[in-house]
């Protein structure tokens, strides 16, 4: 699946914009992304596995927040930084 | 308390100083000729990053570590060990442990002080989080531990309160001071949370709040009311310790046991509220803070927009204004807890920081002031690294 990266994360992934992914959940693709771009997955999440406060994940169009929802090969997710303010 | 002994001498240096500045938006690094006449600002490093700390080691004088997170990313820490040139990444930044199912457990949401450690003990480092976190590295802050017991022990969760109850930026863990005459002996800070010591390298803490008086009608027997805003222990008598405080200014002499509200000797207009406390680094007597407006709701400036800087050279018995160079009014700006330091020269450099973005300097120990960069974003910590 493709997962595509915000801006402020592309120092972790040489500057693609959109790489490409394996897992069966949201949360094995994310330990493959830190697995490839150490240091990704701990900006993004917290030490708890919850998501952090200003970032949004979304697999097709729908907003996840459960690092556990199941995806299918031709998911495509988005990782956002959230229009939070100023 | 171990007991006493011979510090040692501190160097008196005799190069040029580098400032490591961290902002709101990024790091600089301001060089200084031999002279400390001319200064040289650098290109904005990690630009748009939040870097509330950017600390110089010491010993080795190449190594410099960041704390950092962006305005949407979590906390990390940078390294870098060849003097800001390049820069990695801590491969296990500091975090709380994953708490059990069904548990709510902390999240650190900023580093916010960064302590290098011992002289004899090379590659180790402490650092401070927001809420309160005391974590330590023992690979030159590659990999990161919650160090001691405090960050999951009831009573000090108790003290340590919620992140509602600590400051508008959340509570933090700072002041990580390490004795000079022994790696094992330690202090650290909380606002809010109180002071507290260890002599067997962490294994126990002792909290020393005695004679630190709290905000009116709550009780200041108990430690969580206490809100040390910046501890310091001089150099050269490490059993005399220094603090500003949210509730004045104090001075320890371990001996005595209990702090002394040395802020009782300022001018009554001007008060004993502020966030920085530098030392002198070879005069156990001498001690500069930087006061600001601490009445009604907090404005956070200087008192009437008149900045200046005040000195004792008597452990605070009598204190001396130091706003020679300063605006002479309507400078509606302060300086943080981390934004106010001093270098080893003499006579003793002294170098802030202002929330308005400028960095000023004396050559003199505060008896005039230069600015020497203007238009920076706010300052978050200011480092003086002898070069």
């Amino acid at each position: 699946m493709t997962v595509y990266i915000p801006s402020a994360l592309r120092s972790y992934t040489k500057q693609k914009s959109e790489v490409a992914a394996e897992g069966q959940t949201l949360a094995e693709v994310l330990s493959a992304l830190d697995h490839r771009y150490p240091g990704l997955r701990f900006r993004i999440i917290t030490e708890q596995g919850t998501i952090r406060q200003h970032i949004r994940i979304f697999v097709k169009e729908d907003q996840v927040r459960d690092l556990s929802v199941a995806l299918q090969p031709e998911d495509q997710i988005h990782i956002i930084c959230a229009l939070s303010g100023g | 308390m171990p007991k006493s002994r011979k510090a040692p001498s501190p160097q008196l240096a005799t190069g040029s100083v580098a400032l490591l500045i961290g902002t709101r938006k990024g790091a600089f690094i301001l060089r200084s000729d031999r002279s400390h006449r001319t200064w040289k600002l650098s290109a904005p490093m990690f630009l748009g990053h939040t870097v509330h700390h950017l600390m110089p080691d010491p010993r080795d004088r190449r190594t410099m570590l960041m704390a950092t997170r962006t305005g949407h990313l979590g906390p990390t820490v940078f390294r870098s060990t060849d003097f800001g040139k390049t820069w990695k990444e801590a491969k296990t930044p500091p975090a709380f442990p994953k708490a059990p199912e069904g548990q709510n457990g902390r999240v650190v949401d900023h580093v916010f002080w960064l302590t290098p450690g011992h002289p004899s003990e090379s590659g180790l480092w402490y650092a401070g989080t927001s809420p309160q976190g005391l974590f330590r590295s023992n690979d030159g802050g590659i990999t990161w531990e919650p160090f001691s017991y405090i960050n999951d022990d009831p009573q000090y969760r108790k003290w340590m309160g919620t992140v509602q109850d600590g400051t508008p930026d959340g509570p933090k863990l700072h002041s990580i001071l390490i004795d000079p005459r022994d790696p094992a002996h330690l202090y650290f800070a909380m606002s809010g949370g109180g002071v507290h010591e260890s002599v067997d390298g962490g294994r126990t803490w002792t909290s020393i709040v005695r004679g630190l008086e709290v905000v009116e009608g709550f009780d200041a027997a108990t430690v969580t009311f206490h809100d040390p805003h910046c501890v310091r222990l001089c150099p050269t008598d490490p059993d005399r310790l220094f603090q500003q405080n949210h509730c004045g200014i104090y001075r320890m002499d371990r001996s005595e046991g209990r702090w002394l509200r040395i802020g009782k000797n300022m001018p009554k207009k001007v008060g004993d509220i502020g966030f920085a406390m530098v030392l002198h680094p070879r005069d156990s007597d001498t001690a500069w803070v930087f006061p600001m407006d601490g009445s009604t709701v907090w404005p956070r400036v200087s008192p009437g927009g008149k900045p200046a800087a005040y000195v004792t050279r008597d452990g605070g018995k009598t204190w001396t204004r130091q706003d020679k160079g300063f605006p002479r009014a309507n400078a509606w700006w302060t300086v943080k807890r981390q934004a106010m330091t001093a270098d080893a020269h003499e006579p003793v450099g002294l170098y802030l920081g202002t929330t308005s973005g400028e960095v000023w300097a004396s050559r003199t120990g505060g008896t005039s002031w230069t600015c020497l960069a203007r238009h920076l974003p706010e300052i978050y910590s200011v480092e003086a690294a002898e070069l």
